[in-house]
């Protein structure tokens, strides 16, 4: 937190400043490990083994948050009698089919809710498509009722089955897997859990590189079980943090240039499961389901009106005709393939540096290289706009500018200072940006690149009667008389309108399903609540609550904490007066306190549903999790998870330790693209896995940002950290050769790049299942453009997936290290070739 | 005449406080007339760093239509007008040199850019955009299933993109069918 | 010796004939809570448009600033310590051992005494803005000048390039610029608290590392600092450079540190040179009069 978000961290120190006692868990001493208390050297790629252990510690001490956790949890339901756990099948989950490598996902299900559960066949669209994104703003389906058993007793109640499946995580488990000293892990369970009550709360921060596994999702989810588990979810100064890395990338998000995404969540609709309008609509809504969610249609339509206004009608489904179809995978990385298959024609880059910033950078070149056009929008020349001249492919002869047909046009963009509009920072948080200055020159904002293109393309379209040409007409695309569109009437149009008076919404739930109001993104609705700019509002935070309210806006409806009815106990008090945050005021009969309630403003706590009731009525005056299906904080999830519904330690894609628990190595659904040109290295129990003998890291420094291209431009960023490096210890530094400030080089099966060497004491060794494991950790910052310049990591890294949400494992690989700098030119390809041959990856005919 | 000789460092030292010449007497022409550039602004703006997440609040104060420095905004609940290394480097990236002002276009197997005028470029972006539409469509599947799109065209980006950007970007893509859009959120 | 206008406790600007100034300003770097980012650096150059310092990997563990010159007026130091007795590197069966790596000779680097932990220390370091300030001294320009806030600061369109402050001052930090031949280094940004304002570098510190404010105030809240450190069980919290008798009179800048200076890179001792003016123009004095004695004595016997 220290390196990557610097300024955040300035509240870690408060706290500290304050009694905290501040717990780093890393593979690496990094600036976060200078200013805690306890350091935690772990291995890379063993969280789940390690958080795990926290888990069986808190259930087999009985250290859990009990009235929180039956309250607020699904601890009590009842899980399927046709459930089997990984403890039984040596590391799978009942339901699994190794043709498809998908679970069928019946018998996980809640008993007496199996014929809810996902087939394998869905599983397996759900994993193309990345559908768990969708559950960002609401939980995946789940039926209301279920059977529970308020004991905990039942052996098949979830709390029952989560014990059972971490039984066997103990001390000496997390010893043998992550390295780490019993005293040191049972310090942190100790602290944890004492920490964890009515009068205290603890938070739980992780960077987005957790995300970055083949088991990513997996590892949130421990988290969060542990959060749930000690009652700090819902909480002031509890929760799970996810620190993102870029300045909009929730906004990115919740308003999605994704694949699978339309704004709000809602799924880009498929061919199959969404081949109607109403198939559609019940997919998100379901029908039978509790919670927010079931206004879905309301959300939809509103949408739809967005995009086309008065084109959008009841006859026509409100244009859901138009909307494209997915038929599976369409993912950044299935799209890189694609282009070196000659598949794909032109290529938008914006802000973006694939070239450096993605995994498996080579794939990433020669994709762009087989393109008809590209365009890069950005401030800076960068290194995927020049590729075609002075890529690491043109070195190696692969890529000859003469034989490279890509036309590349570059568009130099507008800065953040240069433009209007909002970003949504990591906690939700929309902020207004005023203009400063123009931009220079050409430099034109991506608002003016997008309005002008469209309206170039409509323009070219104005007499077509072609049916795929009545979408790009019937689009409203009005912002403004002036060159530059106007933010925020595109600000208005996400908040929505009531069609009818010509108001802008003040909340969602004013949203209607019969085309009377219209809104581009649901869950913002309400950063133009009466009709003010609610995102533009700079109250300073010293003259407001700690919770400032009125800074920004925060979806949905300005709630800072989500759940936070969950800072109550279940008769509406709050846990403590410490901890107090929001609570039920049973003389206003309203729920009252710092934050907006996260529940209906007048429903009591001793509200209970009638029979049969669906939806928000459902919701009963205990369930804080409002927009999970069953009102509960899953400990257990019976559904929306492809790789299973409890986490499980799987060993990296590429490891060199055999998965001590099963005889499953890694994560058996792991979205994988087997090509010769996407190789991974061996793993245990595979002999040659030998070849890649350590593990390696890569992250990023407080002096730069992502791929370089706003950092190694920039002369005071650059000579803080003016070259690429390798850091390791003084152990392996031995082992190998490697002298302080020396060259080596890193190789895979992908690349061998080369980094000056930093030999220190904050990477060690650790002792793993007997033997010794080196980690080696790399920045990920550099390229070929820039101040300064030098190999990129990511060029190390092959494309492996987390299959919920397909976003690749670059935060561990294994590797080998020399001294010396690598081969340079064509002998580059022969050196890495070698690697291959020993490694068993290729023969000598180059299959 | 009596100016000159008070604006004469010796004169202020021998007849004012400072014998020794080390502080009244010595300030400079230079020293007397300076003033913070933050305070000769002719305006500010209230901004947000282009970085992480953290969402600092920034100030962005501008002279003459040029950005003259950027701050921290003390105002702001979430950085309390702190910056980061990067952050501090803000006015550095707005009014780096280095910044591209030109559309640059690197034609099929060419091995230099050449300038190309805006206008041209977005006009032959617009094109290209259809051309690669109409050669890739998708009407509907082998059972009549409505597609609607396109796989011949992809973007990646938006992580430091405004909301409203984003929006009108997938709205656009969206209605042209083209479905390969994608940003750092998967990465 | 006793103090006077060149040695021992003074109000700074009063001395340098600034009649009722406002109070001495200055820094107090609280090294405890410093998380190395550089936001001081880079906000420093940004504001008073300090060049590039070269863009050097140094291996002096995440430090490639090197040290405080003409080119960087803040400078962060890392210090990597290792603790006697790793348990964890013993642990994997390895030990630590003697590598003959640069740096492992450094003060500090090294602890005899058990320590809890491996630790990394960072620091940010700045002209300390002395009571006596050696580089002023002497100055023979006037280009090195005290401000009313009791700061020392270079004024560039004075400056000659002489380079005569760059000897004087015990702590190495003021420097003259290549190719502009110069002396520069920080100057608590002059402009800036003229108007009021937070020097560049204090405002952007994250996490409150560096403190400006009225010095005395600055001494008592470090004060407060060491003895909450101290009940936190930080027993090696200790104050650097507060002290009005040290060598240059008290630090208008200084710090807490969790090592002895050496450490970090900081003179244990630093004395400004003008401490012995009087007593060398004593000398000196003396020496003349008995060279004109002698001259006399030797006019005398010429005539006798």
């Amino acid at each position: 937190m220290a390196e990557a978000h610097p300024v955040g961290f300035q509240w870690v120190i408060e706290a500290k400043k304050r009694g905290a006692k501040i717990i780093h868990i890393d593979p690496r001493f990094t600036r976060t490990s200078a200013l805690a208390h306890t350091f935690v050297p772990v291995r890379a790629g063993a969280d789940i083994a390690f958080l795990g252990g926290v888990i069986n510690y808190i259930l087999s001490n009985e250290k859990d948050f009990r009235e929180y956790v039956l309250a607020y949890t699904n601890a009590s339901m009842l899980v399927s009698e046709d459930f089997q756990d990984t403890e039984e099948l040596d590391g799978l989950f009942s339901g699994f089919d190794p043709e498809t490598r998908a679970y069928d996902q019946s018998s996980w299900q809640y008993a007496g809710q199996q014929d809810h559960g996902q087939e394998e066949g869905e599983s397996h669209v759900d994993r193309e498509t990345a559908s768990g994104l969708e559950q960002e703003s609401h939980g995946p389906p789940i039926p209301a009722d279920v059977p529970r058993d308020p004991t905990l007793q039942d052996p098949r109640c979830v709390y029952q089955v989560l014990k059972r499946h971490y039984a066997r995580y103990t001390p000496e488990v997390v010893e043998q897997l992550c390295g780490v000293p019993r005293e040191k892990f049972l310090e942190v369970c100790e602290a944890w859990t004492a920490n964890s009550n009515r009068e205290r709360t603890t938070a739980l921060v992780y960077s987005v590189g957790w995300t970055q596994h083949s088991v990513g999702v997996q590892y949130i989810r421990t988290g969060a079980i542990i959060q749930l588990l000690l009652g700090n979810m819902g909480r002031p100064g509890g929760g799970v943090m996810a620190l993102r890395g870029h300045a909009s990338i929730q906004g990115s998000t919740d308003i999605p240039t994704l694949f699978n995404l339309l704004p709000g969540y809602l799924p880009m609709p498929h061919f199959q499961q969404h081949e109607t309008f109403d198939q559609w609509i019940d997919a998100i809504r379901h029908p039978e389901q509790k919670g927010f969610w079931a206004d879905a249609k309301a959300y939809a339509v509103s949408l739809l009106k967005s995009y086309w206004g008065d084109a959008a009608t009841e006859e026509n489904d409100y244009g859901y005709g138009w909307l494209p179809r997915l038929t599976g995978d369409h993912g950044t990385y299935q799209q890189v393939l694609d282009m070196i298959d000659g598949k794909v024609k032109g290529y938008f880059l914006l802000g973006q540096n694939p070239a450096v910033g993605s995994a498996h950078g080579r794939a990433q070149r020669l994709g762009m290289a087989n393109l008809d056009w590209l365009v890069v929008r950005d401030l800076f020349m960068i290194e995927s706009a020049t590729f075609w001249k002075n890529g690491p492919e043109v070195a190696t002869g692969e890529i000859v500018p003469e034989q490279c047909k890509t036309e590349v046009f570059f568009m130099p963009a507008a800065s953040h200072a240069e433009k209007e509009g909002t970003f949504t920072q990591t906690q939700r948080m929309l902020q207004w940006r005023e203009k400063a200055v123009d931009p220079p020159g050409d430099a034109r904002s991506e608002l003016w690149f997008f309005y002008h293109l469209g309206r170039r393309i409509r323009e070219r379209l104005r007499d077509s009667d072609r049916a795929r040409d009545a979408a790009v007409k019937n689009l409203t695309w009005d912002y403004g008389s002036s060159d530059e569109p106007d933010a925020e009437l595109v600000l208005k149009e996400i908040n929505g309108y009531d069609l009818r008076t010509g108001d802008l919404l003040g909340s969602y739930t004013q949203m209607k399903p019969d085309g009377s109001t219209s809104g581009g993104c649901w869950i913002y609705t309400g950063v133009y609540a009466d009709g003010v700019n609610q995102a533009a509002r700079r109250k300073p935070g010293s003259e407001q609550s700690y919770v400032a309210p009125e800074w920004g806006w925060v979806w949905p409806a300005n709630r800072r904490t989500l759940y936070n009815r969950a800072s109550a106990d279940p008769d509406g008090k709050p846990w403590s007066e410490r901890k107090k945050y929001v609570w039920w005021d049973a003389g206003k009969g309203e729920w009252t306190g710092d934050d907006v309630p996260d529940f209906e403003k007048t429903k009591p706590p001793s509200y209970r549903p009638p029979e049969g009731s669906t939806g928000v009525a459902a919701i009963s005056g205990d369930d804080a999790f409002i927009m999970q299906g069953d009102g509960k904080g899953w400990l257990y999830a019976p559904s929306g998870l492809i790789d299973g519904p409890m986490p499980t330690h799987y060993e990296p894609a590429e490891s060199g330790v055999r998965n001590p628990l099963y005889g499953q190595q890694a994560n058996p659904t792991r979205k994988v693209y087997d090509r010769t040109d996407n190789l991974t290295n061996p793993s245990a129990p595979d002999s040659r896995a030998a070849v890649f003998p350590y593990v390696f890291s890569t992250s990023r420094l407080t002096e730069h940002h992502t791929a370089g291209g706003m950092s190694r431009q920039l002369p005071y960023l650059s000579e803080l950290q003016p070259e690429m490096f390798v850091e390791v210890s003084p152990q392996l530094a031995a082992e190998r050769g490697l002298t302080h400030l020396g060259w080596a080089h890193i190789v895979t099966a992908r690349a061998a790049i080369e980094a000056r060497v930093m030999i220190t004491d904050r990477l060690r060794p650790l002792r793993i299942e007997g033997r010794t494991v080196h980690q080696i950790w790399m920045p990920y910052h550099w390229g070929g453009e820039g101040v300064v310049t030098g190999d990129s990591a990511n060029d190390l890294i092959g494309i492996t997936l987390d299959p919920n949400v397909l976003i690749q494992e670059s935060k561990v690989g294994t590797c080998d290290i020399r001294a010396g700098r690598r081969p340079s030119g064509p002998g580059l390809l022969a050196y890495v070739r070698g690697y291959r041959l020993r490694a068993g990856l290729e023969d000598e005919s180059g299959k | 005449m009596r100016t000159w000789i008070e604006g004469w460092p010796v004169y202020r030292q021998l007849t004012g406080t400072d014998p020794l010449g080390r502080g009244a007497a010595a300030k400079s022409d230079g020293s007397r007339a300076l003033e913070s550039r933050t305070e000769t602004a002719d305006r500010v703006a209230k901004s947000v760093c282009p970085y992480c997440a953290v969402g600092c609040g920034q100030r962005i104060f501008v002279k003459d239509e040029k950005v003259v420095q950027i701050e921290g905004d003390p105002d702001s609940p979430i950085s309390r007008g702190r910056l980061c290394p990067k952050g501090s480097a803000s006015k550095s990236l707005v009014t780096s040199d280095r910044r591209q002002q030109h559309v640059l276009y690197r034609r099929p197997y060419g091995t230099e850019w050449e300038r190309l005028d805006l206008d041209t470029a977005m006009d032959m972006i617009a094109d290209r955009v259809l051309a690669a539409r109409d050669a890739t469509w998708e009407e509907s599947d082998a059972d009549g299933r409505p597609l609607n799109r396109t796989l011949g065209i992809s973007s990646l980006g938006g992580a430091t993109l405004d909301n409203e950007e984003n929006y009108i970007i997938k709205k656009l893509f969206t209605a042209l069918g083209a479905i390969q859009i994608e940003n750092q959120a998967r990465i | 010796m006793g103090s006077n206008s060149l040695y021992g406790p003074i109000d700074p600007a009063t001395d340098a004939g600034y009649v009722d100034p406002p109070p001495r300003m200055g820094f107090f770097t609280d090294t405890s809570v410093c998380i190395g980012c550089k936001a001081c650096e880079v906000a420093c150059k940004e504001w008073n448009l300090v060049p590039d310092d070269g863009f050097n990997l140094l291996g002096h563990s995440y430090d490639n600033t090197g040290g405080l010159s003409a080119n960087s007026w803040r400078h962060v130091a890392f210090v990597e310590q290792p603790f006697a007795g790793d348990a964890l590197a013993e642990a994997a069966g390895t030990g630590t051992q003697f590598l003959g790596m640069p740096l492992s000779d450094l003060p500090g680097k090294a602890t005899p005494g058990p320590r809890g932990d491996f630790r990394w220390l960072m620091m940010s370091n700045v002209c300390k803005h002395c009571t006596h300030a050696g580089c002023l001294d002497v100055c023979p320009t006037g280009a090195l000048f005290r401000t009313e806030f009791g700061t020392v600061v270079v004024q560039q369109d004075i400056c000659n390039g002489c380079g005569y402050c760059v000897s004087g001052c015990p702590y190495g930090v003021i420097d003259r610029r290549e190719g502009d031949g110069r002396a520069w280094k920080c100057t608590l940004c002059y402009d800036r608290i003229g108007d009021g304002l937070t020097p560049a570098c204090a405002k952007a510190c994250p996490t409150e590392s560096i403190q400006f404010g009225e010095l005395d105030e600055l001494r008592e809240r470090a004060a407060r600092r060491v003895e909450d450190l101290h009940e936190q069980g930080v027993a090696e919290a200790r104050l650097y450079g507060h002290e009005e008798d040290n060598g240059v009179g008290g630090d208008g800048a200084f710090f807490l540190l969790l090592d002895e200076p050496e450490v970090y890179g900081l003179p244990p001792d630093p004395v400004v040179a003008t401490r012995d003016l009087p007593r060398m123009w004593k000398r000196a004095g003396l020496a003349a009069l008995a060279m004109a004695a002698s001259a006399v004595v030797a006019f005398a016997g010429r005539r006798g």
